[in-house]
């Protein structure tokens, strides 16, 4: 029975993402580019709720670790470019925010409950500041230009962006599936207990943040240089950091597949209702509300309940 | 002959701030012995078990397992070493089934086995049949009886055969046929050739079980034996059912009111997910009369409490004075003057001692509620002494007494006083036992005490009610209760 759901899950994505695949064929550059930024966003919810869903912790700085990838790999572009390649610049900012990351889990973890979230909550402050302090090194409050570009063709950026989706996505899926990902998630919901049966919840929790980082630091080092800049509104904004979260919760939590979902949705929706002008974020966060509230365990939730 | 201990427990000794839990305790475990570690609420005894598993660290003193130190280090080491805990309370992964929820406990602490091997399916297969879940396997825990959690916790915790099994209240809401199931399946862990600790609250439900017993009572070790040694010991037998009671004057003239009066419970049941906290209860408190409920932890008085107060859903009927109270909000219920004293206080502690009463008197009119803050204060002197300190630094009787005085602020009609002994020294608890007294005496208040503590209970009551596994066992005037109540308690 669980087998039969895994596959239908599975025959259904697939049929997604080869249409996802062929939209370049039919659709504008426009759309393209939208469809883009939610890829990358739901590469940035899928490492949150690999965190929330199975570890167990709220983070809610999951901006923290995107912006150190983002503007990490745009400063070093922008300071050594083009004696330094685009690609070893994403290996920069990939490596950054792993190492921030650790650096941010390590006291973090040893806090419990409501705590580890407020710090990691503090964490995107000090650096949205710091962007605004070294400005000269960051643009600050206007933004740091990134010279170089990956490619300037949208059709590629825009199938690199799923590919990398597809990846980050099967690689998350797969370790959440696995014998860590079953030890993670009885930490989650008793970190005593797990440690009992000799588990070292502390080593599996920072793991987990570890690959967080990873795909977050990741994918905001490929997304700064789509976009060609990084400015504190795109990459570290809380607001941006609370999309994601919702984008997580939305499409189910412990599912990993369901936040890329639910992040596409929000992006798209709020797209389509973008001729109500102001009206358009009200009604996304109504219905986001609605969801969360009436439907805890989100889209994929939904989907399952039906089923069982 | 000396016979080599698996475990061996040293002046463990482990402080709460102030408070001294588990005080200079010595006790071996052999291989192939079960030994129960007993004592009432606070007596620590949960407090050794964590000691052993590292989930708490002791304060000092040494656990040695196998000649291999213990104390200090975290739980998974400790684990590693062989010690295996059953928790009482089952908290198994959901979304995955039974058999996955085993394999969980065969996982390497490892990041780099990503996929476990065959070997691990067949081993867990294994357990599961040992442990009587064998046809279960591919269930998901929720769909789970509350008897099959429990095993499914056994079978976790044995999963990677420890040398040491530590059980934490193994047959707390089980029937009694589970019961000689669940132990029969101990019993195999010890010819196994395990060593066994079983943690229960009396001798009585692990009587049948276990090759020795150690009673604590304070953190201290009072007694150690065999079961029957142990029950007949003189001061387990005061602890649990108190020394000579005096007994106070009933309140004869009140209690010929009409049952129906009062408080009247019927048929009530509460089920705690799978679990049956309160089963069938009925019983009924007259107008001015002075109740006792007798029961040791986990048999479910907070609970009948909390279903009168309105804060757990019960199938059954509540009554007050005629008026039922099913359906009504917790809030509802209170302002109809049924106030509650928990067991766990509740105080508002950053808030002055002062503040926390003028809460409780909150709905009274200005000039009732001095009257009352007077009274109050002639019934808990100290407490007019310390109006201006905050709750939360007050000690613990300091506090169980103001928990009393703003339940009393409330001006109810019917009290109930879940547990005001718990924790306490017993020079406090004469003060409290002089306060009820004067209670008794100088108003015309319905109360139901809830009490582990007989010697406590007993001499202010008009009438007893023992509550045992969720069920009435017994009831009668207190005089009788040693003669045929206390069968029911050790």
């Amino acid at each position: 029975m669980r087998a039969l759901l895994a596959n239908r899950l599975f025959w259904l994505c697939a049929v997604a993402l080869l249409g996802a695949s062929l939209l370049p064929f039919w659709v504008s550059g426009y759309v393209l580019g939208l469809l883009t930024v939610a890829y990358f966003t739901g590469v940035y919810a899928m490492s949150w709720d690999l965190l929330f869903g199975f570890a167990g912790e709220v983070n809610f700085g999951p901006t923290f670790l995107i912006g150190l990838g983002a503007y990490t790999a745009g400063i070093l572009d922008a300071q050594f470019s083009p004696a330094l390649s685009v690609w070893w610049c994403v290996a920069g900012g990939t490596t950054a925010a792993v190492i921030g990351g650790v650096v941010l889990a390590l006291p973090a973890l040893r806090v419990s409950g409501p705590y580890f979230g407020l710090t990691t909550l503090v964490a995107v402050l000090i650096l949205q500041n710091c962007v605004v302090v070294f400005a000269s090194l960051t643009g600050g409050e206007i933004g740091l230009a990134v010279p170089d570009v990956i490619t300037v063709d949208p059709k590629l950026n825009y199938l690199m962006a799923l590919g990398f989706m597809i990846l980050a996505g099967a690689i998350l899926f797969a370790l959440s599936r696995s014998s860590v990902g079953l030890v993670l998630q009885a930490s989650g919901q008793d970190a005593v207990q797990a440690a009992a049966l000799g588990f070292n919840v502390t080593k599996h929790k920072l793991f987990a943040f570890t690959v967080s980082a990873f795909f977050s630091g990741l994918a905001g080092a490929l997304m700064v240089f789509y976009m060609g800049t990084a400015s504190v509104g795109t990459f570290i904004d809380i607001a941006i950091a609370v999309q994601i979260i919702i984008a997580a919760v939305l499409g189910g939590r412990r599912t990993v597949i369901g936040a890329a979902i639910g992040a596409m949705f929000l992006i798209v929706l709020a797209e389509v209702l973008r001729p109500l002008g102001d009206l358009a974020t009200l009604v996304v966060s109504i219905i986001a509300l609605l969801v969360i509230l009436f439907f805890p365990n989100g889209f994929l939730g939904m989907l399952g309940g039906a089923r069982a | 002959m000396s016979v080599a201990f698996l475990l061996e427990v040293n002046a463990l000794t482990r402080r709460f701030g102030g408070l001294v839990a588990v005080k200079d305790l010595d006790f071996n475990v052999r291989s192939g012995e079960i030994l129960g570690l007993i004592g009432p609420n606070g007596s620590g005894k949960s407090t050794v078990m964590k000691m052993i598993m590292g989930i708490v660290r002791p304060s000092s003193g040494s656990i040695r397992l196998g000649g291999v130190e213990l104390a200090g280090l975290p739980p998974h080491k400790v684990a590693r070493q062989g010690v295996g805990l059953v928790f009482q309370h089952s908290r198994p992964l959901n979304r995955q089934t039974v058999l996955e929820n085993i394999k969980v406990a065969l996982l390497p602490d490892s990041l780099f086995a990503l996929f476990a091997d065959r070997r691990v399916d067949n081993e867990a297969r294994a357990i599961a049949e040992r442990v009587g879940l064998g046809h279960l396997v591919d269930r998901k825990p929720p769909t789970l009886a509350f008897a099959d959690l429990r095993r499914l916790e056994l079978a976790k915790a044995v999963a990677r055969h420890p040398r040491l099994v530590l059980v934490d209240e193994p047959f707390a809401g089980l029937t009694a046929s589970e019961v000689r199931e669940l132990a029969a399946l101990i019993r195999e862990f010890r010819d196994d050739g395990r060593a066994v600790v079983l943690v229960d609250h009396n001798v009585k439900s692990v009587s049948a079980l276990v090759d020795r017993v150690l009673a604590l009572y304070l953190g201290e070790r009072i007694a150690e034996g065999s079961a029957q040694e142990v029950m007949q010991h003189e001061t387990v037998r005061r602890v649990y059912l108190g020394g000579d009671l005096k007994m106070s004057a009933a309140r004869s003239e009140r209690s010929a009111a009409a049952a129906a009066d009062g408080l009247v419970v019927e048929n009530a049941s509460v089920l705690y997910g799978k679990a049956q906290a309160l089963q069938d209860v009925s019983l009924h408190v007259r107008q001015g009369e002075f109740v006792s409920l007798v029961g040791l932890n986990g048999a479910g008085k907070t609970t009948l409490f909390n279903a009168i107060s309105g804060l757990v859903p019960y199938s059954g009927s509540i009554r007050w004075a005629g008026d039922r109270l099913n359906g009504r909000s917790p809030a509802a219920i209170a302002r109809g003057g049924i106030v509650q004293c928990p067991e766990t206080r509740e105080l508002f502690g950053d808030m002055s001692v002062r503040e926390n009463l003028d809460l409780g008197g909150d709905h009274l009119a200005a000039d009732e509620r001095a009257r009352t803050l007077l009274w109050l204060f002639e019934l808990f002197p100290i407490l007019a002494d310390r109006q201006d300190q905050i709750a939360r630094s007050l000690s613990g009787g300091e506090q169980q007494m103001l928990a009393i005085a703003r339940a009393l602020a409330m001006k109810p009609k019917f009290l109930m006083l879940d547990e005001p002994t718990l924790g306490l020294a017993p020079v406090i608890l004469e003060t409290l036992s002089h306060a009820l007294e004067r209670l008794r005496r100088e108003s015309s208040i319905t109360v139901l005490l809830g009490e582990q503590n007989v010697t406590f209970a007993l001499p202010h009551a008009d009438r007893v009610y023992v509550l045992d596994h969720a069920r009435i066992a017994w009831e009668g005037p207190p005089r009788q209760f040693e003669t045929e109540g206390a069968a029911h308690f050790l």
